[in-house]
């Protein structure tokens, strides 16, 4: 298959290396964020003369960043929470039970996972301002379930569905409850694909910008993307700091990608390849 | 046994199966209702209305926002920019994850780690990747212009290259994702059809035309339509790295609904974008659901 000739752990090395360049505009980011200020707008040299922490010490001497992370972290772990809690009865009840309309209700929630944000972000504003929820966690976490919660259904409905039914049918024999053998059979088997789950909801509300550039007002429930996108620059644009900032902000996602690679590109493929 | 018999007896415990499944699904059902469908239903209503807050303007209009989006040119140009805004990362992104998916494929040692190097550009927050290529297109200090070799550009400034620049940006972030379906696929081809197309003496090219593309053939379908939704409701990028400009040259549908919506505060006409986009995106996974249907039937 075209290999050309090339020794084979050669050819390997050149594909490793040429993914490492694919990722150079976060590494350079991380380069930046550890560069002296002086040096920040001189390029060439590409390589400081020394590395330095400043740029840290600043975004996380200011409340702002901090603040989000935090922020972000809660909100990212209860919207995970509640669109689990949620979908596995759910996707228990699509994949075992015979509901009425079911073919309709699949429809709604695949449906669910296309829809455009810019769309529902109006009367969630309006919502969340009638209820009183405007720069609350809360708002956030409801307004991500929205398009969380449909996720999570397809994928786990897509897990159970491998799971055979027979197991529970023969601990039913075995005389064990519905709710017994679903604790005790199907949990476990479904671990990964709630593994793969929560990984994606949690990234996702981790990333999420729209509903949390339109819901939020002060630093009480800025995310970090937020916080980010609105990074003060006074006079002049802190490429050191905003770099900084950046790399914190990627840190769940990169740490999310290089030690749980499986589940997340598990979770990846199932939520495509069903239809 | 009461009356009526084992025939009854079925109907009556499937009778309380569906009842037990309703109640696992209420709840859910409950969330996504309120949470998805109310406001779907709202802003529907929204869109019908001339809706401005800031001069206590709130009265029923009808299709009026719809009829004043037709005749505006900065709507159409919008719209414009979408449509080449998708069709352009889309099929960037379709070309360079096949061969992307072809190079891991080939590894013998390391597609874990390489793998790693992908995805991280897709799990990183769009926001992020926009401050990233932000500081990449800086004119005087950017890591683009010193690889062109010290040229000036002002890449997010220059209407000509602004959207360009975004779009490489979006590929960047999203060809993982097309790498990451196509390589999976390509690890289920099984080997003994290379070794045959080899012993028939087929070379790479036929044998890429021949076996691999159409293996991947639906699996590629059904990327372009995830990615085209995507990309049709994408926000993040634009909004954060180029905020539109320069001079409307980035401006999505969904910039200029949002813009619409809390800098205008004009709910009515922003909401009829929103609709549009929404329209949008329900038609194209409309028409490629049945596309996948007839080639599902066909395969």
């Amino acid at each position: 298959m075209g290999r050309a000739g090339l020794p084979r752990s050669l050819r390997d090395w050149a594909v490793l290396l040429a993914l490492l360049a694919y990722a150079t505009p976060f590494f350079w980011q991380l380069l930046t964020s550890l560069k002296p200020e002086a040096e920040l707008m001189v390029l060439p040299p590409l390589f400081p003369s020394r590395l330095t922490w400043e740029h840290y010490r600043v975004v996380l001497g200011q409340s702002v960043m901090l603040r989000a992370l935090v922020n972000s972290l809660g909100v990212g772990v209860i919207t995970t929470v509640l669109a689990l809690g949620l979908g596995i009865f759910g996707a228990y009840g699509i994949a075992r039970y015979p509901i009425p309309g079911k073919a309709l209700l699949l429809l709604l929630i695949v449906g669910g996972t296309a829809f455009p944000q810019i769309a529902t972000v109006s009367p969630l504003y309006l919502l969340m301002r009638a209820l009183s929820l405007r720069d609350t966690w809360l708002a956030l976490i409801l307004a991500n379930t929205s398009f969380a919660l449909p996720l999570v259904i397809w994928l786990l409905t897509g897990f159970l569905q491998e799971i055979p039914v027979g197991l529970e049918e023969a601990a039913s024999v075995d005389g064990a409850s519905r709710p017994r053998a679903f604790r005790w059979i199907v949990l476990p088997l479904l671990a990964p694909g709630l593994a793969s789950a929560s990984l994606l909801t949690f990234l996702f509300s981790w990333n999420e910008f729209l509903f949390a550039y339109t819901f939020t007002a002060t630093e009480a429930s800025r995310t970090v993307p937020v916080a980010l996108a609105l990074f003060p620059g006074v006079f002049e644009v802190p490429w050191g700091d905003i770099a900084a900032a950046s790399i914190l902000a990627s840190i769940p996602p990169v740490a999310l990608v290089v030690g749980l690679q499986r589940y997340l590109v598990r979770g990846l493929l199932s939520g495509a390849l069903r239809e | 046994m009461s009356r009526g018999g084992p025939a009854a007896t079925v109907i009556r415990s499937q009778r309380r199966a569906s009842v037990q499944g309703l109640l696992l699904v209420t709840p859910a059902l409950f969330a996504l209702g309120a949470l998805t469908l109310y406001p779907t239903l709202w802003v529907g209503w929204l869109s019908l209305q001339r809706r401005i807050p800031i001069f206590g303007v709130e009265r029923f209009e009808g299709l009026g926002n719809f009829f004043f989006l037709a005749t505006d040119p900065r709507f159409w140009k919008a719209a414009q920019v979408t449509l080449v805004f998708t069709a352009a990362s889309v099929a960037l992104e379709l070309v360079g994850g096949v061969l992307v998916a072809l190079a891991l494929r080939g590894q013998r040692a390391g597609a874990r780690v390489g793998l790693s190097f992908l995805l991280l550009a897709w799990a990183l927050p769009s926001v992020v990747t926009a401050k990233l290529f932000e500081w990449l297109y800086n004119p005087a200090a950017g890591l683009v212009n010193f690889l062109l070799g010290g040229i000036a550009l002002n890449w997010l400034g220059d209407p000509r290259l602004a959207l360009p620049g975004l779009i490489l940006a979006d590929v960047w972030r999203t060809l993982p994702f097309v790498t990451v379906l196509c390589y999976a696929r390509l690890l289920a081809i099984p080997v003994e059809l290379y070794e045959a197309a080899q012993m028939d003496g087929a070379g790479a090219v036929a044998t890429f035309t021949r076996i691999t593309l159409p293996l991947l053939r639906r699996i590629l379908l059904i990327a372009v339509l995830f990615r085209t939704l995507d990309a049709l409701r994408s926000f993040d990028l634009m909004f954060v790295l180029t905020g539109g400009g320069p001079a409307g040259t980035t401006e999505t549908l969904t910039v200029y609904a949002y813009r619409s919506l809390f800098q205008a505060v004009q709910l009515g006409l922003g909401s009829a974008v929103g609709v549009v986009v929404f329209a949008l995106v329900m038609l194209v996974a409309w028409g490629y659901l049945r596309a996948l249907r007839h080639e599902g039937l066909a395969a």
